[in-house]
């Protein structure tokens, strides 16, 4: 019996090593989540029953370029919400390496910039694991379906971070319009620039 | 006076030189770490990223124990281009003694896909290269000098 469960502990120990190694990749079916909002409620994906997906936005408080996108994430909100497709943002740093980042100045953040989405904090930063977030700003569009929650697109939310375009690649936007309109993205993965996440120290 | 002037523009001139900040293309790099004859250590970092203003002191002494040896380390900013003076000014405050550049770059997908597919960009991350070897890696991670000494070694 102590084998077994040495054994079933060591299964387990693996594969949270490889789902936290990897996360997930485009056509997996994203977890949902329990996560505190700067409002001091618990938030789900489930809580969105009219939702047609989510557009899950890893950001943060401190970063330059989670900074450099604030507003594009706030526009992208009040472009497709309404469309089915809010906005989940979550913070997944370690507020011990970065204060800067805490449960406090994410809620005077929040409220000074009005946001009109939920900015989660991931204490235990086992939800970014999971998705395998590296970096903020890092986006994951999901899409509602019978079978789950399916990632139809893992990246940046456009081309230009620092904003200074006049022809930008907007690809969270163009995967969003894609889905609405019953297609599959044509871009599915970007690589995401941005400040690494600052994980917790392993004790 | 006129002495005193041109005394004052040789030595600006001297200051500047230690730290001359450039612009480099993913092509440009690429054609530099192609050399055979010297081994590369390439960092990506950026002056807001912290984690990467902690460990640039581990590639300069690399570079320093090494001067010797075919080994060149190039430090590349992530800054954003605008932010050219900020770099520059940077790497006179810190006295950095290795190559400095700023990452010139319409898109940082292109960048970033350039250096490695595996990067997902988040910084810091080093790029090693010996040409000679066909050895070209990519670590998306910080290091200490123990760990970027070793890596160094072992990739001879």
């Amino acid at each position: 019996m102590k084998t077994l469960i040495t054994v079933a502990m060591m299964a387990v120990a693996g594969l949270a090593f490889k789902v936290a190694d990897n996360g997930y990749v485009v056509g997996d079916k994203a977890t949902d989540f329990k996560l505190k909002n700067v409002d001091g409620k618990m938030v789900s994906l489930a809580n969105y029953k009219s939702a047609k997906g989510y557009i899950v936005v890893f950001t943060c408080n401190h970063c330059p370029y989670a900074k450099a996108y604030e507003s594009r994430i706030m526009a992208l909100d009040k472009e497709y919400a309404a469309k089915g497709y809010p906005v989940i943002a979550i913070s997944p740093n370690d507020p011990v390496a970065l204060p800067a980042d805490s449960y406090e100045n994410m809620q005077k953040l929040a409220a000074k910039k009005s946001y009109t989405f939920p900015y989660l904090i991931d204490e235990s930063q086992a939800v970014s694991r999971t998705y395998g977030a590296k970096a903020t700003p890092h986006v994951y569009v999901l899409q509602k379906t019978a079978a789950g929650n399916v990632v139809k697109y893992i990246g940046a939310i456009d081309d230009d971070t620092e904003g200074t375009k006049t022809e930008k690649v907007k690809y969270v936007e163009n995967a969003v319009n894609a889905l609405l309109a019953g297609k599959e993205p044509a871009v599915t993965a970007t690589k995401a620039i941005g400040c690494g996440i600052k994980w917790k120290k392993s004790v | 006076m006129k002495k005193f002037l041109l005394l004052l523009l040789i030595s600006l001139s001297c200051f500047f030189a230690n730290a001359q900040v450039k612009l480099l293309s993913l092509a440009q790099l690429n054609k530099r770490v192609a050399n055979t004859d010297t081994l590369y250590v390439v960092n990506f970092w950026a002056t807001w990223c912290a984690p990467c203003v902690a460990e640039l002191p581990n590639f300069e002494k690399l570079q320093m124990v090494y001067k010797d040896k075919p080994l060149k380390v190039l430090l590349i900013s992530m800054d954003f281009q605008s932010k050219f003076k900020l770099v520059q000014q940077f790497s006179v405050k810190h006295k950095l003694k290795a190559e400095v550049y700023l990452a010139e770059r319409s898109s940082d997908q292109e960048l970033i896909d350039g250096i490695d597919k595996d990067w997902g960009g988040a910084l810091p991350g080093t790029l090693i290269v010996n040409a000679k070897k066909g050895i070209r890696k990519f670590y998306e991670q910080e290091f200490t000098y123990a760990e970027l000494n070793k890596l160094y070694l072992s990739s001879q």
